[in-house]
């Protein structure tokens, strides 16, 4: 099952809807809550980057009765330092990103902890981040 | 410490989710950080805040938090209202600061996560 989301850039008012039908779906095809918590905690954190930080994007799930397969991807400007960027603690976030409770570098991080897999590819064209995260419990 | 007690010790309200203030909480955790409350592990927490924006419903969400405690009476806007309402997430409030309502709480026996 495919699931498709656009992600409006500086609209924080919509950052987290993707998550939030994901989560419900999840929860009906009864993936435990433990694992539900890992991909929306990952999703989110990635949907709040690209309102953050992009000029839009799109978050496309691809579900499986095994995975769940992220792939968030967006229009630029990309990521100028990917190893500064999954530093705990470095963000180039804007005061208004801040406001918002965000921006304290621990988003790429968070994101890297709850996916078993993770791969970023970036360019000022955009980025294009794979998370994969499987439903069985360790 | 049930919610309805965390309500009496702080003089705090309600502002939704009267149905649950018999629900208990052991654990506390204050930040106006909400990636920080995307690293916690742990589920039933109170979530203790002065940062009242949908963020922080959205965090709360995503992080299984269904009870959030605003400090220096900060008020929630009714379309996070509502985003608690269907998500079934107690919002109260407290014209206490932060420091002081964390204070109070952890007298009282609500733990710290860290």
């Amino acid at each position: 099952m495919d699931k498709r989301y656009a992600i409006p850039s500086g609209d924080f008012t919509h950052a987290g809807q993707a998550s939030s039908e994901i989560k419900r779906l999840l929860k009906q095809l009864n993936i435990p809550p433990k694992i539900i918590k890992r991909v929306v905690v990952s999703l989110y954190e990635a949907e709040v980057n690209v309102v953050a930080h992009s000029l839009g994007g799109e978050v496309l799930c691809s579900i499986d009765s095994e995975h769940i397969k992220i792939t968030v991807s967006d229009r630029g400007p990309g990521i100028p330092d990917v190893g500064l960027a999954m530093s705990e603690g470095y963000s180039t976030a804007s005061q208004e990103v801040r406001e918002m409770g965000f921006g304290a570098g621990m988003g790429l991080p968070n994101m890297r902890n709850n996916s078993d897999e993770m791969d970023i590819k970036t360019s000022p064209e955009g980025t294009s981040i794979f998370m994969n995260i499987s439903f069985k419990e360790n | 410490m049930t919610l309805r007690e965390v309500l009496d010790n702080v003089k705090g309200e309600v502002i939704c989710g009267e149905d649950q203030l018999d629900h208990s909480v052991e654990l506390g955790f204050a930040t106006d950080l909400m990636s920080e409350v995307l690293t916690i592990l742990d589920d039933d927490i109170l979530l203790i805040t002065g940062l009242s924006n949908i963020q922080s419903i959205r965090t709360a969400e995503m992080s299984d938090i269904t009870q959030i405690l605003f400090v220096r009476g900060k008020m929630p806007t009714p379309n996070m209202i509502e985003l608690a309402k269907e998500n079934n997430i107690v919002l109260m409030t407290t014209q206490f600061s932060m420091f002081k309502t964390s204070y109070l709480l952890y007298d009282k026996g609500l733990s710290p996560i860290y």
